[in-house]
């Protein structure tokens, strides 16, 4: 029970070191490490499926494409133009706003039911893979035009102008 | 395994919809004071994850397993969307020279 306590403890420090370090690419390792911090939740949520995808994904994938384009764009520096602290104070209370609004909505709820794990199968790569070719087959394919669609998309929008070439 | 999942019970509903909700909310601030435009996607991708953890602490919740194979559509769509914004973002750059998303006011007009 506090390992969960102590997962949420550092999922939430090294988000808010994301969004607050100056340099991009340090912003860069924290997300990884906040990323892990959510693949841990997962395992404790015994959702192995999603613990894996998230950890190749996201940490493999998605974030090696960030570090890559910060490099390519030599954007590691600390020359990065800030706010006016105006505009961050301000910022920063409309977000806390927010927070606020939701938890306020939270303590009307009364839905203080522990977690349990009702059914511990569900996340398992074979029962997950059941529902998704048996009731998700269709959003499933969908889903694999889009990764089409966004990869021809990636590629025409990367590649230089047609007709200075 | 069961040890590990062992060390969730007990834990109330309430609780994970908070670590979400302060989750999201960090990533909401990162996209009001940052300029730099990368900055700002990674802070989407954590408003992202934060709903990916609540959809599966619901599914978690309800013994269902539907809520974990959105998470799985929901990292897909991540994915393309990563791989556009960045590519728009190299295309920016080569135009102006940076990813400050102030200089993208001209927009405008």
């Amino acid at each position: 029970m506090n390992l969960f306590y102590f997962v949420a403890f550092l999922s939430v420090f090294f988000s808010l070191l994301v969004i607050f370090s100056k340099n991009p690419v340090y912003s860069v390792l924290y997300l990884i490490v906040t990323f892990f911090t959510f693949s841990i939740h997962y395992i404790l949520l015994n959702a192995q499926f999603l613990a894996i995808v998230n950890f190749i994904v996201y940490m493999g994938a998605i974030l090696v494409l960030f570090l890559y384009v910060l490099m390519l764009l030599n954007l590691n520096k600390e020359s990065e133009p800030m706010k006016s602290n105006l505009l961050k104070v301000v910022g920063v209370i409309a977000g806390l706003c927010l927070l606020l609004t939701v938890a306020g909505s939270l303590k009307l709820l009364h839905v203080s039911d522990p977690v349990l794990l009702k059914n511990p199968d569900i996340g398992l790569v074979r029962n997950l893979g059941k529902v998704l070719f048996k009731e998700f087959l269709l959003p499933f394919e969908v889903s694999s035009i889009l990764l089409l669609s966004a990869m021809v998309g990636a590629v025409l929008l990367a590649k230089k102008d047609i007709t200075k070439v | 395994m069961e040890t590990v999942t062992q060390s969730i019970q007990g834990i109330p509903l309430n609780h994970y919809i908070l670590l979400s909700a302060i989750i999201f909310t960090i990533g909401v601030i990162g996209v009001l004071i940052r300029r730099n435009a990368i900055i700002i996607f990674m802070s989407v991708e954590l408003m992202l994850n934060a709903v990916n953890l609540l959809l599966t602490a619901f599914s978690v919740y309800w013994g269902d397993a539907s809520g974990q194979v959105f998470v799985f559509f929901i990292m897909a769509l991540a994915a393309a969307e990563v791989a556009i914004g960045l590519a728009i973002l190299t295309m920016i750059y080569r135009n102006t020279n940076s990813t400050d998303i102030n200089i993208l006011n001209r927009l405008k007009w």
